[in-house]
């Protein structure tokens, strides 16, 4: 790295090197049988320069020679943006804990052990379910180095267990799941195969719902396979800056419903999303982003920071380019109502656990709308069955502006979502006639 | 890869050189290059499979036995491996690709396309994402095969976006090709079009969410083909699944007599095309439904084995750090014989939807999105709606295809994405069809 960099800054004004290698071991169940053991190394090598006064920008997987790294560099930085920023300066940084030594104590034997069980357990309860499931285990080491005497260096362990199961009567097929993330080893399964358990008892049989308006509860994995994307999208400052998301202008203002408060956070201990620098060496910190209802801030990087006026929120992330502003944990903050409590409540109405496509439409507006996978009726203040063939569409700008009731628990979903059950009132229902 | 006693043992390397540019608005945002090396061995013994990635290509022999040892891990009933010829080959590109054009010259042009969308009124910003590589993947097996593929890939994708009162709005245009920078130019009223199109949404009301008949453009139609039928045409969803070969079973009806359904690497000149899989196997041209009714589907070395079918050389992995899993390439309806004339004049109420936005599947349900959509009324296209999200459930929709076209074409645009390796290159078409009970989601 210090080759790369000393060679740039000849060249250069100023010059960042960021490294991640990573080391990852994923066991693959298929069928209820274990099919594949992967072992994956891999290391990536980003140069990012300022020179005359415009960023340029290349990176290499694997290994590179230090001149050819920097000569594709410097070869794009006559067509690059104009920097608005410079690369921080050295600083100490928060100490926030992400690495766990005992992931490296977890033996592949383990891992397959803990794949065995839960399936057991599954079938234990419906014996012709067929699952998938992974378990993964890795870790990561971030180092970062610029012109300006700033370094970052850190190592973050992670541990994932998912299962899905697919159950086929006929034609009919019955789809449930979830997955568990942490900094930890997640070596307790039972979490995972309750919840899967709880869908199938409650999708036992298949009802059929109306076509209208109604009330919906979204689960925790309903909020995230539903309302997460156009969330994601309205308040990543760029979007902001550039009028695409339609928080341009609404700082400060009641745009949501009183009762919901959104904040980001990448200093939770032990949270697989969670870091002391961003990929660009600014501190990690908390941000909210509503308040009560108020939006109070948004997302950024250095480079969108400096356009936007502000300063960053240390959410500078590389997905294999220059980095962008993207949400670190993102925290629901909870409410005071039971779940079972929200279904009581309900004449007609549709519990939502997974919504397929809902991000394929215009999430920049808010608009969300998606077939559920997942989901239940609920109908005079019980569940009677699952639903299928049916669509839930709404906007979020809408649906989260007058909240029903949010729960009373919240729990992690895909590894960087902390929510609680929403309860939203007027989507639009449609489903099959026949 | 000899002499670790494991029954099938593969090595693969790969050396890849990618162009990006990305505008936001006004701004360049990002003009980037990333250059890889790296490789993976794959092994099998008794049943079970390990799999090594890496990017320091030294040692390979360790690397061997590394996966060997994981293999062995696993306890699974035996197979062996679908036979296939050893080969040896060493496969060019037919164009030098994008990579030889210097970035001056692509920036020129997106720069031209930046400017269309920026100067219709009411367009708030734009996002051009632009993508081009060329690959070099050099194959070898334990059964003798050796072959080195070179292959070039390109990528456009732009989206205008308007916004007025708080609303915001979008309308995007994909293309691709293999490496043929041609098919990327030219496109500036295609461009000015959509631009407009993003500023009238604005002003355009939500389809009622309801069951509509539906015609869907050939772009859109290659969309719904992909998710509605070929992901559960892929063998690895079904062969270790008694239940759902039950239902897919060879020879099953599952649509009208004039539906054919294809997929092949073997169709030359698309962005799915090549001459042999991530697995050596030479590529096909595979009916997957002929005249409504099921006649292959697509495999795997293993999957074939295991439910003792031909290989079809449709196993592809997106990355050396990806072992290669059973994927689409080209996949396309075959026209029919119908005009637009013909397919859209006795609609009394229904839906026109146009060009793809996303799509994705559960094998049973799945859902594609429009991103052009109009009312149809009294069999003319009437008003513009916004973009409609489509549903449907694969055992009822295919059967609900009543009216194929005879104009069909093929779109390079899309990505296709499965167990995290996205996207894929691949191509979709179909001519226009109409779908009568098609479920949209709305207000």
């Amino acid at each position: 790295m210090e080759e790369i960099l000393s060679k740039a800054k000849k060249l250069a004004e100023q010059a960042e090197v960021f490294q991640l290698s990573s080391k990852v071991t994923p066991v693959h169940f298929e069928a209820n049988l274990l099919k594949q053991i992967q072992s994956k190394e891999n290391i990536s090598t980003a140069l990012r320069l300022i020179k005359g006064g415009k960023i340029g920008f290349a990176q290499a997987n694997g290994y590179i020679e230090p001149e050819a790294l920097v000569e594709m560099a410097v070869e794009t930085c006559p067509f690059g943006m104009p920097a608005k920023f410079n690369f921080p300066n050295p600083k100490v940084y928060p100490k926030i804990e992400t690495l766990d030594h005992q992931i490296d104590n977890v033996t592949v034997e383990e891992m397959v052990n803990l794949g065995d069980r839960i399936i057991s357990a599954i079938k234990q309860h419906t014996p012709e379910i067929l699952c998938e499931v992974s378990a993964t285990k890795g870790t990561i080491s971030v180092n970062i180095i610029n012109s300006q005497g700033g370094e970052v260096s850190y190592n973050k362990s992670f541990f994932n267990l998912s299962l899905e199961g697919v159950l086929i009567k006929g034609e009919d097929m019955l789809f449930v799941g979830d997955s568990y993330s942490s900094c930890h080893p997640v070596l307790d399964f039972k979490p995972l195969a309750e919840e899967v358990i709880k869908q199938l008892e409650l999708a036992k049989r298949n009802v059929i719902i109306s076509t209208k308006q109604m009330p919906v509860i979204f689960t925790p994995n309903g909020v995230a396979s539903s309302l997460l994307a156009p969330l994601i999208s309205a308040f990543n400052g760029k979007l902001v800056f550039d009028g695409a998301s339609p928080l341009k202008g609404k700082f400060g203002e009641q745009v949501f419903d009183k009762k919901f408060s959104l904040q980001d956070d990448a200093t939770l201990p032990y949270q697989v999303a969670s870091y002391p620098s961003d990929d660009e060496g600014v501190s990690s910190q908390r941000t909210p982003l509503v308040d009560n209802g108020v939006v109070s801030h948004f997302l950024y990087d250095l480079q969108t920071a400096a356009l936007a006026n502000t300063q960053s929120t240390g959410n500078g992330s590389r997905h294999g380019g220059l980095p962008t502003p993207s949400p670190s944990s993102l925290i629901i903050g909870k409410g005071d109502t039971p779940f079972w409590d929200m279904v009581r409540d309900i004449t007609e109405g549709l519990v939502v656990e997974f919504l397929i496509g809902a991000e394929q439409g215009n999430t920049l507006n808010g608009d969300f709308s998606g077939n559920v996978l997942l989901g239940y009726k609920v109908e005079k203040g019980e569940i009677t069955g699952r639903v299928k063939d049916t669509m839930v569409s709404g906007n979020i700008y809408q649906v989260l502006k007058q909240i029903e009731a949010i729960g009373h628990e919240t729990r992690w979903v895909e590894g960087f979502l902390s929510t609680p059950c929403l309860y939203c009132t007027g989507l639009s229902v449609a489903t099959k006639m026949g | 890869m000899q002499g670790h006693k494991a029954d099938y043992v593969e090595i693969r390397l790969e050396e890849t050189q990618i162009t990006r540019i990305i505008y936001r608005g006004e701004r360049l945002e990002e003009v980037g290059r990333t250059s890889s090396l790296g490789g993976n061995v794959r092994a099998l013994v008794k049943g079970g499979w390990g799999f090594v990635s890496f990017n320091n290509i030294q040692k390979l022999r360790d690397k061997v036995e590394l996966a060997v040892k994981q293999a062995r891990l696993i306890d699974k009933q035996d197979f062996k491996l679908s036979k296939t010829e050893p080969i040896i080959d060493v496969v060019a590109t037919k164009n030098n690709g994008p990579t030889t054009i210097p970035l001056s010259s692509k920036k020129r042009l997106l720069d031209e396309y930046n400017d269309i969308i920026l100067s219709t009124p009411k367009i708030r910003t734009c996002n051009i994402g632009y993508y081009d590589s060329q690959r070099k993947v050099t194959f070898a097996s334990s059964e003798g095969t050796y072959i080195e593929q070179n292959k070039a890939d390109a990528n456009l994708r732009l989206t205008a976006i308007a916004s007025e009162n708080g609303q915001v709005q979008q309308v995007g245009l994909s293309l691709g090709s293999q490496g043929d920078f041609a098919a990327i130019d030219g496109l500036q009223e295609q461009v000015k079009q959509m631009a407009q199109r993003a500023v009238d949404l604005l002003s355009a009301p939500q389809a009622k969410a309801g069951e509509y008949t539906i015609i869907l453009d050939p772009v859109l139609a290659g969309v719904f083909v992909h998710e509605a039928f070929g992901h559960l045409s892929e063998a690895d969803h079904v062969y270790e699944n008694k239940r759902l070969q039950e239902i897919m079973v060879l020879g099953r009806r599952f649509g009208d007599k004039y539906l054919n359904i294809v997929d092949g690497a073997a169709v030359p000149g698309l962005r799915g095309s090549y001459k042999y899989d991530d697995e050596g196997v030479p590529a096909t041209k595979t009916y997957l439904i002929r005249e409504g009714i099921l006649e292959s589907r697509l495999h795997s070395r293993e999957t074939a084995a295991k439910m003792d079918e031909k290989p079809t050389g449709n196993a592809r992995a997106i990355s050396y750090l990806y072992p290669p899993i059973v994927r689409m390439t080209n996949t396309y309806i075959e026209p029919g014989t119908l005009s637009f004339e013909d397919i859209i004049s006795d609609i009394k109420e229904g839906i026109y939807a146009k060009d793809w936005y996303g799509g994705t599947t559960s094998l049973e349900m799945f859902t594609f999105s429009a991103s052009e959509a109009y009312m149809i009324r009294n069999g003319k296209i009437a008003e513009l709606l916004r973009p409609v999200v489509l549903s449907g459930n694969v055992f009822v929709t295919l059967d609900n295809i009543d009216a194929i076209g005879n104009d069909l074409q093929m779109n390079q645009g899309g990505g296709c994405g499965k167990r995290g390796q996205s996207p894929l290159p691949v191509s979709n078409g179909s001519p226009h069809i109409r779908i009568r009970h098609c479920l949209i989601g709305g207000s």
